[in-house]
């Protein structure tokens, strides 16, 4: 496969959203909506729920299903409503105790007008600078596209999983070829030259893992809910500095 | 101001007439809010700031000069040179003319300096060069420089202009958003001061990550800052963006920046607030910096 056909697998129609992880892979969710201060973000799905028995909790970036589904969640754009919901949710769980498990689907966060005058920036901005403190573990799991900053606000994270197939770049493949060589065409060089497939981004050192989707995406949701149990059950033991200060030394090599 | 026709032989009877040094062709820069054409000299001795108030865009080191007590800033970590980190078509030739258009090696200066008497960290973007987009490099300086002043207790002031994350540098640049704003909140939990000013442009990875961390927030009158471009909003929503959108005065009145500060008001301005947060015992610590 070459890159511009994992770009293209990555925004397929029919492959699994955040909500089916959620559904698949955690018992007794419950979805908590707002952030509190303008109103509610369908594009980000965020909860408590239960892992193999252990409290966690889960947010995620969901494009939606349906047309009118996917109308309603903005196609997975986030305003900046979404990012303050996932950012309370982050808080709420450090003071619980509760691990943080983030999916990230999203082609970017939202560019219009409301999101820029509720401060789109500065929610994101919000979001990187408080997760790299939260006292609590955060994994974040790519599956399906990566989409720049909007992507990163939910990724500062201590693991960070890739499926084979999902993406993650600081521009669009479009963006790119448009803006580098004005040429909207060049969209399959551009997903060569920027280096988002899994296997690249692995090679960087930028994610921990990659999660094979030979098998289908039953054996996807088993797998990430095995790693999952594993990789939170070592966190556990690590008090909450120890833990800090290795994600900042996880984004400092960078 | 250089005379007609100074560097070649006049062709005929005519371009001789240039050569008696009466004639001079002067450079001017036309303001895009009133039209004035100012002397490209005086523009220079007016903080490259038109006579209506419109603020052209300023390189870093006239900056420097400006808001820095004259003779105290000493540059750090001019090592840093950035590479191919991806191998990115084109890149290596897209520096090379960067600098040579800047005459700088990278879009940020950082340092150390005193402003109205009080020392502190500083970093200043520059425009020139790729438009201050940030790479790993610009990311790694403004880091160090986080660090310098956690370690040395020292208040950060910090000038942004940015249209984003260097896409040449692919998902390392977008990482330099994480790696800097790490170290704004190990700074910031250790109860140091951070102020930031905001110039033209402010976009993208910049504004999504250390220009909007600071303690206090600035900003030049009239500068763009955003996270989306609007060229992409309106490819986006379809529709022409209302006159002053992601202008400084657009985002004070949405409450995200905390004044706007003219380029001549901003020496007296930063003195001030450094001068309010400055701590009683630092006189001892730091003055190994300078």
């Amino acid at each position: 496969m070459t890159a511009y056909d994992k770009v293209c697998a990555a925004r397929a129609k029919g492959r699994p959203t955040g909500v089916k992880y959620i559904e698949e892979i955690f018992t007794d969710f419950i979805e908590f909506h707002g952030d509190r201060r303008f109103s509610d973000d369908a594009a980000v799905v965020g909860g408590i729920a239960r892992l193999n028995g252990e409290s966690v909790t889960v947010i995620a970036l969901e494009k939606g299903a349906t047309t009118k589904d996917k109308i309603a969640r903005n196609f997975g754009s986030a305003n900046p409503e979404g990012y303050r919901k996932a950012l309370r949710l982050m808080k709420q769980a450090e003071k619980f105790h509760r691990p943080v498990i983030c999916f990230v689907d999203t082609s970017g966060a939202f560019p219009g007008i409301g999101a820029e005058e509720r401060g789109q920036a500065s929610a994101i901005a919000e979001n990187i600078m408080e997760m790299m403190t939260l006292k609590t573990p955060i994994i974040s799991v790519f599956i399906g596209e990566g989409g720049s900053g909007g992507a990163l606000a939910l990724a500062v994270a201590d693991e960070v999983w890739m499926l084979e197939n999902s993406i993650y770049s600081v521009i669009s493949p479009e963006g790119c070829a448009s803006i580098l060589w004005k040429d909207a065409k060049k969209v399959k060089e551009a997903s060569e030259s920027l280096k988002l497939t899994a296997e690249d981004l692995k090679e960087l050192g930028v994610i921990e893992r990659i999660i094979s989707e030979e098998e289908g995406f039953d054996a996807v949701f088993a797998e990430v809910k095995s790693l999952l149990t594993e990789t939170l059950d070592k966190e556990k033991s690590m008090d909450a500095e120890e833990l800090t200060a290795k994600r900042y030394e996880r984004f400092r090599a960078f | 101001m250089i005379p007609k026709g100074l560097f070649r032989q006049p062709k005929n009877e005519l371009e001789k007439s240039g050569l008696g040094g009466e004639e001079f062709v002067e450079i001017t820069q036309t303001c895009p809010k009133c039209g004035f054409e100012t002397p490209m000299s005086d523009l220079r001795n007016q903080n490259e700031v038109c006579k209506c108030g419109y603020h052209f865009r300023m390189n870093a080191r006239q900056r420097i000069a400006l808001v820095t007590d004259e003779g105290s800033f000493r540059e750090l970590f001019t090592e840093e040179m950035s590479k191919d980190v991806i191998g990115f078509p084109n890149y290596e030739e897209k520096l090379k003319q960067a600098k040579l258009k800047s005459g700088e090696d990278e879009a940020v200066i950082c340092g150390c300096a005193k402003i109205g008497g009080v020392e502190c960290a500083l970093f200043v973007m520059e425009p020139n060069f790729m438009i201050g987009s940030m790479g790993t490099v610009v990311g790694e300086k403004i880091t160090r420089v986080f660090e310098y002043a956690t370690e040395k207790s020292l208040p950060v002031v910090g000038y942004t202009v940015s249209g984003g994350a260097r896409m040449q540098e692919g998902i390392m640049s977008l990482m330099q958003m994480a790696k800097t704003s790490g170290a704004v909140k190990r700074h910031s939990d250790a109860g140091n001061l951070y102020v930031v000013v905001l110039t033209d442009p402010t976009t993208g990875g910049v504004s999504a990550s250390f220009a909007m961390e600071g303690d206090i927030i600035l900003s030049e009158p009239g500068a763009l800052i955003g996270f989306a471009g609007p060229r992409v909003i309106e490819q986006t929503i379809r529709k022409k963006l209302p006159e002053g959108f992601q202008r400084a005065e657009f985002l004070l009145e949405h409450g995200f920046i905390d004044a706007i500060a003219p380029r001549n008001e901003q020496r007296e301005l930063l003195s001030k607030i450094l001068s309010i947060h400055e701590k009683p015992h630092c006189e001892e610590d730091n003055h190994d910096c300078l």
